[in-house]
This record gives C-alpha cells, sequence and structure tokens, in this order.
C-alpha cells in the first residue's frame, strides 16, 4: 500500500493536499450550527451535477418538444420524476442554505478583513447562480417559464442606446423563442457549471488561505479538520438530506412555491399568466422593481439591492466581528434587515395590489438604509 | 551593434513585448467576432420574422384581432366614434399625449397613432418588461377615471385607446406602432412601410 502511495506522491502531490486541505487544516474548535451551510451547499451542487446530467440524457431542449419531454420524464422514464423532483428541489435548497450562509457571514463578520476577497468570490457565486438558476427555470418551457424569462431579459432594455440590440442578441430573435431556449440550455448545462465550480474552488482556496472565522470573530484554539469536522459535517449532512427529501417524497412543489402551479400549463407567447411570479429566492429583488413606478430606476434600485451586498466589506466600519460582541445597534439593523429582505421576498410572490407595493416601498427603504446608513452606526464612538 | 556584447537590451525588448501583446489582443478580439455573432437572429429567424397579411373586413367597432410577427402578438383592433372621442378627453391622464417618443413610425405620430383611425395597430408587449397587456375596452372597468384602453396585470400598467401610456405607471413609454401599409381597405401588410 504505501508502495502505491510512494508512487503517487513522487508524481502527485496528493497526500500534501489532503493534509493541506482536511487533515491538517487548522480550524476553530468553536464551530456551531450555522457553519453546516457551506458543506450542504457543496452537497447540493453535487446533487444538482448528478441528477442534472441524467436528466439532460432525457429532456430535449427545443420549442415544440421541451414541454412534453419534461412529462416525459415524469411518467415515463424509470424514476424520471424522482431526478427531476430532486433537481427542482434542490434549486430552492441551494438558495436556502445559500441565503443562511450568506447570513452566517454577515452575523459573525466573516466579510471583514483579512476575508474581503472570500466574501467577494461568495458573492460572484451568488450572482452566477442566479444566473443558473433562471436558465433552468426556462427549460420546462411552461408559462412561467416563458414569461419570467421574456421579463428578466427585457431587463436589458433600460440600457441606453443598444438596449434593444442586447435584447435580440440575447434571445437570438426577435421574441424569447426557441431559440432562445435552446442556448439557455447550452448556458445551464456547460457554461455557468464550469464557471460555478471554477468559483467553488477559489472560494476553497481563499478560506484556506484566510482560515475560517468563529461565532466569536477573536481568535480562538484550532483543531485539524479531519477527523473533528468531517464527522460533525456528515452527521448535518444526515440531517439535512433527511429533510431535503422530506420535501422531495412529500411536497416537491411546496405549495407552488418550489415549483410554480402556472408552470404545468406550456408556454403561451400570447397570453401572460394573470398572476406572474420570480421564483421565490428572486422575489426580493423583483418586489423592488415592481415598488417604484420608473423602469429605470426600478431596475437601477433592484441591481443595486445586489451590489449593495458586494460592498458591505467597506460599508462596515467597526473593527469587531461577531454580533455577539458588538453595540445593540447592529443587532437591531440586522433584525430590520432581515425583516425588510423577508418581507420583500412575500410581496414578491404575492400579487400586486396597493397595499403590497405600499410594503414593498417600506421594505425597500429599511433594506437600503441597512446598507447606507451603516458606516454611520458602526463607526465607533 | 557587436553579436558578441551580451547586454539586454531593454528597450528592444519591450518593443517587441507590447508588439507582440498587442497583436494578441487583436487576434483574441477577432476571435471573439463568431461566437458573439453565432448568437444574433439566424437567418431563417429573420425571414420567419417577414411581413405578414391580415384581412381586416370582417372587423366590428370593439373587434380585438391578434396575430403573431416576429414572435410577439399584434393587435389589430377596429375603433367605433366613441372610443376614438375618449382619445381626445383623456390626455390629462396620459404621460406622452402627443407621442414625441420614437415608438411609432412618423404617419402613426398622431392622436390616433395609425394610418386610419377606425385602425388601431399595436405590438402587444408592455414597455415595461414585456408581458402581454389585457384589451379592457369599456369605460371604469379598471378604475374610475378609466377610458377604456389596455391594463398590463403584470406590473399594473395602463394605455389608452391608441396604446399611449398613462401617468404614474412603471411603463415608461407608449406602446409600440409597428410598420404597416393598407393593401386595400380590407387588407393589411404588418412589417413594412411600403410595398
Amino acid at each position: 500500500m504505501s508502495k502505491i502511495s510512494l508512487w503517487i506522491n513522487t508524481r502527485f502531490p496528493l497526500k500534501e493536499m489532503w493534509n493541506d486541505h482536511a487533515a491538517k487544516y487548522p480550524t476553530p474548535k468553536n464551530l456551531n450550527f450555522w457553519y453546516f451551510f457551506g458543506v450542504f451547499s457543496l452537497v447540493v451542487l453535487v446533487n444538482q451535477i448528478a441528477t442534472g446530467i441524467w436528466l439532460a440524457m432525457v429532456y430535449t431542449p427545443t420549442s415544440a418538444d421541451a414541454f412534453s419531454s419534461v412529462e416525459h420524464i415524469m411518467r415515463d422514464v424509470p424514476f424520471g420524476w424522482l431526478l427531476r423532483y430532486m433537481h427542482a428541489v434542490g434549486a430552492s435548497a441551494f438558495f436556502i442554505v445559500i441565503y443562511l450562509h450568506m447570513y452566517r457571514g454577515i452575523m459573525y463578520g466573516s466579510f471583514k478583513a483579512p476575508r474581503e476577497l472570500l466574501w467577494l468570490i461568495g458573492m460572484f457565486l451568488y450572482v452566477i447562480l442566479l444566473v443558473e438558476s433562471a436558465s433552468g427555470y426556462v427549460l420546462p418551457w411552461g408559462q412561467m417559464s416563458f414569461w419570467a424569462i421574456k421579463v428578466l431579459i427585457t431587463v436589458f432594455s433600460v440600457i441606453p442606446f443598444v438596449g434593444k440590440q442586447i435584447v435580440i442578441w440575447l434571445q437570438g430573435d426577435y421574441n424569447v423563442s426557441g431559440v432562445t431556449l435552446h442556448r439557455f440550455f447550452a448556458f445551464h448545462v456547460i457554461a455557468i457549471p464550469l464557471l460555478i465550480l471554477f468559483l467553488v474552488w477559489m472560494h476553497i482556496i481563499a478560506l484556506h488561505r484566510v482560515g475560517s472565522n468563529n461565532p466569536t470573530g477573536m481568535d480562538v484554539e484550532k483543531i485539524p479538520f479531519h477527523p473533528y469536522y468531517t464527522v460533525k459535517d456528515l452527521s448535518g449532512v444526515i440531517v439535512f438530506l433527511f429533510l431535503f427529501f422530506l420535501i422531495v417524497f412529500y411536497a416537491p412543489t411546496l405549495g407552488g412555491y418550489f415549483l410554480e402551479n402556472a408552470n404545468f400549463a406550456p408556454a403561451n407567447l400570447l397570453v401572460t399568466p394573470l398572476h406572474i411570479a420570480p421564483p421565490w429566492y428572486l422575489a426580493p429583488y423583483y418586489s423592488i422593481l415592481r415598488a417604484i413606478p420608473n423602469k429605470l430606476m426600478g431596475v437601477s434600485l433592484a441591481t443595486g439591492a445586489i451590489v449593495l451586498l458586494f460592498i458591505l466589506p467597506w460599508l462596515d466600519r467597526s473593527p469587531l466581528k461577531s454580533i455577539h460582541e458588538r453595540s445593540v445597534w447592529i443587532k437591531v439593523a440586522l433584525t430590520l434587515f432581515v425583516i425588510s429582505f423577508v418581507g420583500l421576498g412575500f410581496c414578491g410572490t404575492e400579487n400586486l395590489t396597493d397595499t403590497n407595493i405600499l410594503f414593498s416601498r417600506i421594505f425597500t427603504v429599511i433594506y437600503y438604509l441597512f446598507f447606507l446608513t451603516m458606516p454611520f452606526y458602526t463607526k465607533k464612538m | 551593434m557587436s553579436q558578441d556584447d551580451d547586454s539586454i537590451d531593454a528597450k528592444r525588448r519591450e518593443f517587441l513585448t507590447g508588439a507582440t501583446v498587442t497583436m494578441g489582443a487583436i487576434g483574441v478580439a477577432a476571435a471573439c467576432v463568431p461566437f458573439i455573432a453565432s448568437m444574433l437572429p439566424s437567418a431563417d429567424a429573420i425571414a420567419a420574422g417577414g411581413p405578414i397579411h391580415v384581412k381586416v373586413s370582417d372587423m366590428k367597432p370593439g373587434d380585438q384581432l391578434t396575430v403573431i410577427w416576429r414572435g410577439k402578438p399584434v393587435w389589430i383592433i377596429a375603433r367605433g366614434v366613441d372610443a376614438l372621442e375618449t382619445l381626445h378627453t383623456d390626455t390629462n391622464l396620459l404621460r406622452d399625449p402627443d407621442s414625441t417618443t420614437d415608438q411609432q413610425p412618423t404617419y402613426a405620430q398622431n392622436i390616433f397613432r395609425s394610418r386610419k383611425p377606425q385602425h388601431l395597430i399595436l405590438v402587444g408587449v408592455c414597455t415595461h418588461l414585456g408581458c402581454t397587456p389585457t384589451y379592457r375596452p369599456d369605460p371604469h372597468s379598471v378604475s374610475s377615471d378609466w377610458p377604456g384602453g389596455f391594463f398590463c396585470s403584470c406590473h399594473g400598467s395602463k394605455f389608452d385607446l391608441s396604446g399611449r401610456v398613462f401617468k404614474g405607471v412603471p411603463a415608461p413609454i407608449n406602446l409600440e406602432v409597428p410598420p404597416y401599409v393598407y393593401l386595400s381597405d380590407d387588407e393589411i401588410l404588418i412589417g413594412v412601410d411600403k410595398v
């Protein structure tokens, strides 16, 4: 055995990699529940790639056959329903764990020096993941697939002078059509997954350069990642998979939030569904877009809401990291922020009414104030 | 320059590096062209976007006819006297009553936004985010001051019976009037300005 290992390690740094990134990687000894979500997102990524490859074997990316090929997967392909539900629920699960992972980062100040670049790579991953899920959302070619992507692509028409040309270029046609579907399939299964894998690798390399933060935000005693955290993460993953498959088997559409009812009707370019909502993980930004009665401002503020997350490390001026160590102001601000984000998400999936617009506007203001006034309330008195 | 001199000509190297990088960058830019251009509409998509014939002889005032041109719904609305009357009275509700924004051919830049007042031809795509508004010709059917028009249920944009956008809605500009021409009183060719 050691002969084989010697043969390999003189040709490839296998042992070195294992030691650097697992066996000897020093990890704070006090990582709590919130530190599960990074490894959960890796598990979901593996799930998406595996089920995605199998779905691509039976899915047809043309406007004539896409919808029926999904029905074919659901009814005729052995275990096709399971693969599709694992993939669709996996997409939502991805965003649940990513949002909690990001919240952990904000709560414990994990975006602060020296982890700014780690946070930025993570934010790029988040945006790329939004693109990946939006392109996947198109593929079943149902009513929501068609109209959600129509709205998303039309957002680019606000770009001055070349907006209309960019929209046609993205669509590859004068309207969203089978051409658009086919290229989004290519993005969804090749281009973006490659980018995601590259960014995940960068994210982990950056983490292992600076080391994990911890709930106190201060230097604590370190223990090796393996076996302490491999075992801890594994037990967490078992609980996660238990909950995940509970949804896959018993509530795969989750009442229209994970798979929307309107998407069980084939795409019809002449009829917009009366109630059109984006997937829940995009809903907060969609609420902001709807709340502003001006197209350019609406698109700018919705995009700005994501941009603000990128510059978070430079908005927070407190030298302290963890919420446990910091003033009551950040606790109040963070609570209001969570309420506004969840509130915006809820408004974005509901029908457009005057009350809805009013609350969307209030939450938009709170969301923006959380970031824009941050340099002041985090300033050391 | 003597060949047995070992010293490095830094200037010469800098020039050569710069020249190589510049040529390389031009090459990369040129290599991008087919990839970007390949995503534009293909020859058959452009051909499929050609003009279409529409018969309007059977239309009565108030009727809506929807045809597909370039993958988008195009409406032909037959307007009666009552409908045309609202176009004169609703201008205070509108953002751009005189159609100053370039959303129509010049022959449709009038209060009716059409070649002939009795037929309105519009691209049925909301100028906000591309939903298809619904035709709501009856007065007061959407709100108390509603003169009749088009309502987009996606984000609440409103347009009058000429496709002119209301104030205070998310859509920024009037609905688009496509190029079209009358072949006779009963037949319209949509997609071109003249035969």
